[in-house]
């Protein structure tokens, strides 16, 4: 499903680079923790799966695109393939908690009723019922963070990358929105997750893929947390 | 299905340009400001051109150069100066008036005139018979006057030929006229047309920078580039829908506050009747006209900037 082979980023000529020739797969259906201290390279890692960024060396393949070959008209199709949650939540400031899910079904042309009747079922399943009419201004670090989850499942994405969807969240609410990823991982979706939080690392029995500098230092199964 | 996601999707780009408009409203007052004076003038050189050659047209009609034969002219000369004069290049029509018509002519055009009737009648007709030829181009008339003055010509005539001068000088006037103003038009539409496309465009470019944020965002859940574009687009047309509509409102209100006013003072040349029936008769026209140009210019500052601005790039 995903496939990095040697894969380096350098943002500005000259600086040291964010990621160091990253070589990873992960299969289809596979739950990925990625860990590391902060500025490892994690964000960077998911910013090169969205192409937000692309890589300055190295080949990406994901899901069959080679992203070598990618035509920039390809990148929203791409996109909306990958549901992604992004660490500072990206919310649209403008529109509704409803509207922000909302979007990204208009976005591919789904039809109104529809859009009605699939945005509560996400709501619900976030927990943030009752909120629909709220701006992002009037929530909470945690409800955003629920929001941002909301939008990325809703057009139940082939892969799912979530960065730090628990960095604001207190222990019992992190593990909400764990099952929350755990459950779409069930459904079959690939769950790319970023996280600090040993606890969740440790509970999670998972792949860990830990990043240090930039540079994989260990990938395995089943781990716990351990820099 | 797919059809239809289209249509649902192209509703949505043009209610975004719709709901973006109202939220712009303050920055989009100034670039359609320009764009009514733009087509404005648009509006007013097409009437005032139309109109002008409307009256050109009609005087044109009018004037003629006449020809006053001696009274021993005979017949068959008279035929033979008319066929020559037919032959000449710029002659439309010749109009031979015998005495007797002539001097109908003349009493019908001075009836309000009896001192004047009363002195023709009462001498033996003292009206020559009369050649009127009606020429072709006004402004060539000296072929023409050439033939007439040839000395064979001119004996047979009492006096030299009139050719109605004041009237081929109003004609020179508004000919003058039209000529300027359709220069000065053409130069202040292309002026306020550049204008109003820089600040259409300059007015997306402040809404693109203020909504670069949230573009940025939709960029990544995936939005497609129209899907971002085309609202811009559609804002800028409806700054050019709403400035034509605007702009045939002004010109219908000045030919409301004018009809009383300045009929025929101070705008002298200009038949404000024709032109306000002209404004009226051909309402549907015109108003496709403005509203089209409204849309090519909001579209095409729009297409420019939006090109410019939001180009998908990745590093
Ligand atoms: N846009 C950018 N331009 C230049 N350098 C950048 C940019 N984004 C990140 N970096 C640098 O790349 C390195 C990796 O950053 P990254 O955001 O991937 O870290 P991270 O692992 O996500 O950290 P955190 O846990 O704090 O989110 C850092 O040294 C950071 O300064
Ligand atoms: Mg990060």
């Amino acid at each position: 499903m995903i496939l990095l082979d040697r894969v380096s980023k350098t943002y500005s000529r000259g600086s040291k680079p964010s990621l160091d020739r990253i070589s990873l797969h992960v299969d289809p259906k596979e739950f990925v923790i990625v860990v590391g201290q902060s500025g490892a390279g994690k964000t960077t890692l998911l910013r090169l799966l969205t192409r937000e960024e692309r890589q300055t060396s190295g080949k990406i393949i994901v899901g069959g695109i080679d992203y070598d070959k990618l035509k920039d008209r390809e990148i929203p199709l791409l996109r909306r393939k990958i549901g992604v949650v992004f660490q500072d939540f990206k919310l649209l400031p403008n529109k509704t908690i409803f509207e922000n899910v909302a979007y990204a079904l208009e976005m591919v042309g789904m039809g109104n009723k529809e859009i009605r009747n699939t945005v509560p079922k996400v709501l619900d399943i976030v927990n943030l019922i009752g909120k629909e009419d709220s701006m992002p201004m009037q929530l909470s670090g945690g409800e955003k963070q629920r929001v941002a989850i909301a939008r990325a499942i809703v057009r139940q994405p082939r892969i799912l990358i979530a960065d730090e969807p628990t960095g604001n969240l207190d222990p019992k609410h992190a593990w909400d929105v764990i099952k929350i990823l755990e459950k779409i991982n069930r459904f079959g979706t690939t769950v790319l997750l970023t996280t600090h939080n040993q606890d969740i690392v440790n509970r999670l029995k998972r792949r860990v893929v830990t990043l240090k500098d930039g540079k994989i230092i260990s990938d395995r199964a089943n781990a716990g947390y351990k820099i | 299905m797919r059809g239809k996601r289209k249509l649902i999707t192209l509703w949505r780009v043009i209610h975004t340009g719709l709901v973006n408009f109202i939220r712009n409203l303050s920055l989009a007052i100034a670039a359609m400001a320009i764009m009514v004076v733009t087509l404005t003038i648009v509006l007013f050189s097409i009437i005032v051109n139309y109109t002008f050659s409307h009256t050109i047209s009609q005087i044109t009609n009018k004037i003629d150069v006449s020809v006053y034969l001696k009274n021993r002219v005979t017949q068959s000369q008279t035929d033979k100066l008319i066929s020559e004069i037919k032959a000449q290049p710029n002659v439309q029509t010749v109009q031979y008036l015998s005495k007797a018509q002539a001097l109908a002519e003349y009493e019908s055009q001075n009836s309000s005139n009896q001192q004047l009737l009363q002195a023709v009648n009462e001498t033996s007709n003292p009206i020559p018979a009369t050649i009127i030829i009606k020429p072709r181009n006004l402004n060539n008339l000296s072929s023409i006057k050439n033939f007439l003055s040839e000395p064979s010509i001119s004996a047979l005539q009492t006096d030299p030929p009139s050719y109605s001068g004041q009237e081929k000088e109003a004609i020179d006037r508004i000919t003058h006229a039209t000529n300027v103003l359709q220069e000065i038009g053409v130069v202040a539409v292309i002026i306020f047309a550049v204008v109003s496309v820089l600040i259409i465009f300059n007015t997306i470019q402040m809404a693109i920078f203020n909504r670069r944020d949230e573009i940025q965002i939709m960029r990544l859940l995936g939005a497609g580039t129209w899907y971002i574009r085309g609202p811009f687009i559609v804002e800028s047309i409806v700054y050019g829908l709403l400035s034509a509509i605007i702009s045939i409102l002004i010109i219908n209100a000045s030919f409301q506050a004018s009809s009383g006013t300045l009929q025929a003072s101070s705008l002298g040349l200009l038949d404000i009747g024709y032109a306000n029936s002209f404004f009226d008769n051909r309402f549907l026209l015109l108003l496709t006209i403005q509203l089209s140009l409204g849309i090519v210019i909001g579209a095409v500052s729009s297409l420019i900037a939006t090109r410019r601005y939001l180009k998908f790039k990745t590093k």
